[in-house]
């Protein structure tokens, strides 16, 4: 199985190489990659259904419990058919669409590295694996929206659709990572066993939070869903494959797929239904607003994954297996819808639904295809988009609570989609040919077959529900926690209150659709309130967000050092003041404490006062000359206090460094006060308040008790062990010999780096 | 006497802190220099301060028998000058450098210098 998954990754490097060859006539072959998945997929068909599931696991990160498990089971399998069946049609569809388009192995290398990604995301058993399939997708949807990569507003889309999804993946992330630690795996098949204790779990709402987030914005959920209209800049394949039958579904199928985990919660049920059905009704309503058929079929898209979500709301078995059903209805009917809208758009360069009439005439197949996806969207019997209807309605019947408020907008939304399906799949072909497209050319085969294929299916399907009853629906319903039991889909119900629902749904969208024509005023009705669309408050506070991180620089990253050194103060001084203003007891014991003796104080005063002259004193020599003094002083003290070692090395180390200060710096220009009064005063609070702190640090560390254990340890075996009476130099040259030794090292690299900036000569040209 | 070391500490940091805020190269330095002396007094203070007794074992004897200063800290702090010997020479002669080629050892025309080219 991950061969079947790493095939797309496969193809797309080996066009890097062989790109050439695919961009001519051979384009095509490409297309047998889906095939062969797809019949690899079908061959699970009665394995699946009789109820089996088929794991291969690959050990990626053990340690992290990161694992490339591959689960196929029913939900798995039918998304794998979709991705794999439509897949192949697009690949062929392609084929022709861009006909010696320049890109054109580029555009199969992204097609299948998203085949790709699509198929580890539905096969993952593994969150993290998941995820890294989940960016995937949208890594490679972002390639293919902004394919036309010379188009400003593609560009735009793609930024916008990466941006979106990309939030929701990192969403995802957090999401698993809460999940796993919570249910103790990142398994999902180890998860439902533990969907007690994660409902439990004071973290549930954040976890459902963090995975609505990746779902909603993958999925196009409202306020989220601006970035799929946008993202139809796309060429229309793109559009058919990725914001139509695949890609969007896969927020639906995360929500699927943690139904068993996380659902049949109060608080997963009435999000999904709320935000599913504002996310239907507002997508449907913009349908009537949209005269670019790409798109109306965008909205349609959004208001048909708003159903979606609004059916796994519901959560209960009979709303599960109408949502089975409406994802292989709307993949069949929206796919073809696409596609039709591709050729209409190749062959007449037009996609405006208020002026494309008559088409039958010169494309009679497309026309066929359109016509027979436009009844299944409407759900006219005997298709499948019937039986989905049907379904959905009935178990919105079934809701309790406010059955009542819920069909109405159930109803509302089919009736508009209705109107939006005939108005792209039907409205361009009939009526009279406009002159100018009676020179239309014939669409090809290859464009044409697809379409039909998938419009037929519809058809067949509707027909004779029984040949993907058992063998796709039921399993998915399976997966998801639930049985389906004995319900049968089937065309007639007898006259019943759902009957009665789809006939009123045909007849008033019929109706609507003979009242109501897309026209410009339609269109700019909307533009008018433009400005409270949740993709205007957004791009809004983007472009906050972008002065925000401008000012931010400009504040915090100014280059100059004084400024860095200074917020780190501020903080360092706020911070560690806080704690201990609130810990510290300022209580010591004086008895401990050694007594003061006169020399020690003359010692401290002339460091004092050298210091109080490095800082204060104009004369570049005088400071490093008051260095110097501090530095003897510092050596006294390390003699008083019972340190030899450290007064030799100090005094010499001293005596250097003024040496070098005098030798380099005399030639350099006068000794200047460059800060005016106002930030002199400013550094010295600051320097000030910081030495404070460190005071009072040391006075609060002094209080505590001291550990000298590891010191003893020095100490005893200092002679007993390495044979030297000086237990600072045994320390160093033997107990901690290496990490002398790095330091000799450390040393010579500054002295090759001194030496070096000694010997080097600038070209006059360097100077300035 | 620890309480007097703390505050001379204490000023020794703001003195060090107060110098890295200047605008010269060669008060940046010398900043350094008395911040890192100030940190090398922290640690040997902190290592609590014993008089006339350095962690020297007496001639004849093979492990202490009367109180010694903490060595560990003497270690460490000798270790740090020998270091900060390091970077202060390395500073210096980069300084000398850097004057040679822009003519002026002020950092913010450094800076102004860095943007142009």
């Amino acid at each position: 199985m991950l061969i079947a998954i790493l095939l797309g990754f496969l193809f797309s490097l080996l066009l890097v190489f062989t790109g050439k060859f695919f961009k001519g006539k051979p384009g095509i072959i490409s297309a047998a990659i889906p095939l062969v998945l797809f019949g690899y997929f079908l061959q699970f068909i009665p394995e699946i259904s009789a109820g089996g599931t088929i794991v291969h696991s690959y050990s990626w990160v053990p340690s992290f419990g990161v694992n490339l498990d591959f689960t196929l089971d029913g939900l798995s399998l039918l998304f794998s058919l979709m991705i794999t069946g439509i897949g192949f049609l697009v690949f062929v569809y392609t084929a022709a669409y861009l006909k010696n388009h320049k890109y054109l192995d580029r555009f199969y290398g992204y097609l299948s590295m998203f085949m790709a990604a699509m198929l580890g995301l539905v096969l993952s058993d593994n969150l993290i694996t998941l995820f890294v399939f989940w960016e995937l997708t949208s890594i490679s949807s972002f390639f293919l929206i902004g394919f036309n990569n010379s188009n400003p507003e593609s560009r735009k889309s793609a930024i916008t659709a990466l941006a979106i999804t990309g939030l929701g993946g990192l969403s995802l992330l957090a999401g698993a990572l809460v999940l796993g630690s919570v249910g103790g795996s990142y398994s999902i098949d180890e998860l439902m066993n533990s969907s007690g204790e994660i409902a439990a779990s004071p973290y549930y709402i954040l976890i459902a939070i963090l995975i609505f987030g990746a779902a909603f914005t993958k999925s196009a959920q409202f306020p989220f869903h601006f970035w799929l209209p946008g993202a139809m800049k796309a060429p229309t394949p793109v559009s058919t494959y990725l914001h139509s039958a695949t890609m969007v579904k896969a927020g639906i199928y995360l929500l699927m797929r943690m139904t068993p985990v996380l659902g049949n919660q109060e608080f997963w049920n009435s999000t999904l239904i709320i935000v599913g059905s504002i996310t239907m009704v507002y997508a449907a309503i913009h349908t009537l607003f949209r005269t670019d058929l790409k798109g109306i079929l965008a909205y349609s898209t959004i208001s048909a994954l708003g159903i979606l979500v609004f059916l796994i709301g519901q959560g209960t078995e009979a709303a599960l297996l109408a949502a089975a059903v409406f994802i292989v209805v709307h993949a069949l009917y929206k796919a073809t819808l696409f596609l039709v809208t591709g050729i209409i758009d190749h062959q007449t360069l037009s996609r405006d639904v208020t002026i494309l009439r008559g088409l039958r005439k010169v494309m009679l197949p497309v026309a066929i295809a359109g016509f027979l996806a436009a009844i299944s969207s409407a759900g006219i019997p005997p298709t499948i988009g019937f039986l989905g209807k049907e379904l959905t309605y009935e178990s919105t019947l079934a809701l309790v609570g406010t059955p009542l408020l819920w069909i109405a907008l159930i109803l509302i939304t089919k009736i508009l989609l209705l109107h939006a399906g005939f108005v792209a799949g039907i409205s361009p072909f009939i009526g009279q040919l406009p002159e100018r497209f009676e020179k239309t050319k014939k669409p090809g085969i290859l464009l044409w077959g697809p379409p039909i294929i998938l419009s037929v299916a519809g058809i067949v399907f509707g027909v004779f529900p029984g040949i993907i009853e058992g063998s796709l629906i039921k399993p998915v319903v399976a997966a998801m926690g639930q049985d389906a039991g004995d319900q049968h889909l089937q065309l007639w119900h007898g006259f019943n209150t759902v009957l009665w629902l789809s006939v009123a749904t045909i007849v008033i969208g019929t109706v609507l659709y003979f009242t109501i024509k897309p026209s410009q005023k339609l269109v700019k009705m909307v533009t008018r309130v433009e400005y409270i669309s949740p993709e205007s408050i957004i791009s809004g506070f983007w472009s906050l967000f972008n002065k925000f991180s401008s000012l931010w620089t400009r504040i915090f990253q100014n280059g100059y050092l004084r400024n860095y050194v200074s917020t780190i103060l501020v903080f360092l001084i706020g911070l560690t003041g806080y704690v201990l203003y609130n810990t510290a007891n300022f209580s010591m014991d004086f008895s401990t404490l050694s007594e003061i003796t006169v020399y020690e104080i003359v010692v401290v005063t002339i460091l004092l006062i050298a210091v109080f002259f490095v800082v204060f004193t104009r004369s570049r020599l005088a400071a490093v000359a008051s260095m110097g003094v501090m530095g003897l002083a510092i050596c006294l003290i390390f003699v008083f206090y019972s340190a030899p070692d450290l007064a030799m090395t100090q005094f010499s180390i001293d005596t250097l460094t003024v040496i070098l200060f005098v030798l380099v710096l005399y030639r350099l220009p006068r000794y200047l006060k460059l800060s005016d009064y106002k930030t002199r005063i400013r550094d010295g609070v600051l320097a000030l308040s910081f030495g404070s702190i460190i005071t009072i640090l040391i006075l609060e560390v002094l209080a505590q008790p001291v550990n000298m254990e590891i010191s003893e340890y020095y100490a005893q075996n200092a002679y007993l062990l390495a044979h030297g009476k000086n237990v600072v130099n045994v320390i160093l040259v033997d107990f901690r010999g290496s990490d002398t030794f790095m330091e000799i090292s450390v040393l010579a690299i500054a002295a090759i780096g001194v030496f070096g900036l000694l010997k080097l000569r600038l070209k006059k040209t360097d100077q300035r | 006497m620890e309480i007097v070391l703390a505050i001379m500490i204490g000023i020794l940091y703001a003195a060090g802190i107060y110098m890295i805020l200047r605008r010269s190269l060669v008060k940046l330095i010398l900043g350094i220099i008395i911040l890192g002396n100030g940190a090398n007094l922290l640690i040997f203070l902190l290592g609590r301060i014993t008089k006339g007794s350095p962690p020297i074992i007496p001639g004849d004897l093979k492990v202490f028998e009367a109180a010694y200063a903490d060595p560990i800290p003497q270690a460490l702090i000798l270790t740090a000058i020998v270091i900060s010997f390091g970077l202060q020479s390395f500073a210096i002669i980069l300084i000398k450098r850097a004057y040679k080629v822009v003519k002026t050892d002020d950092l913010d025309e450094m800076n102004a210098i860095d943007q142009d080219s």
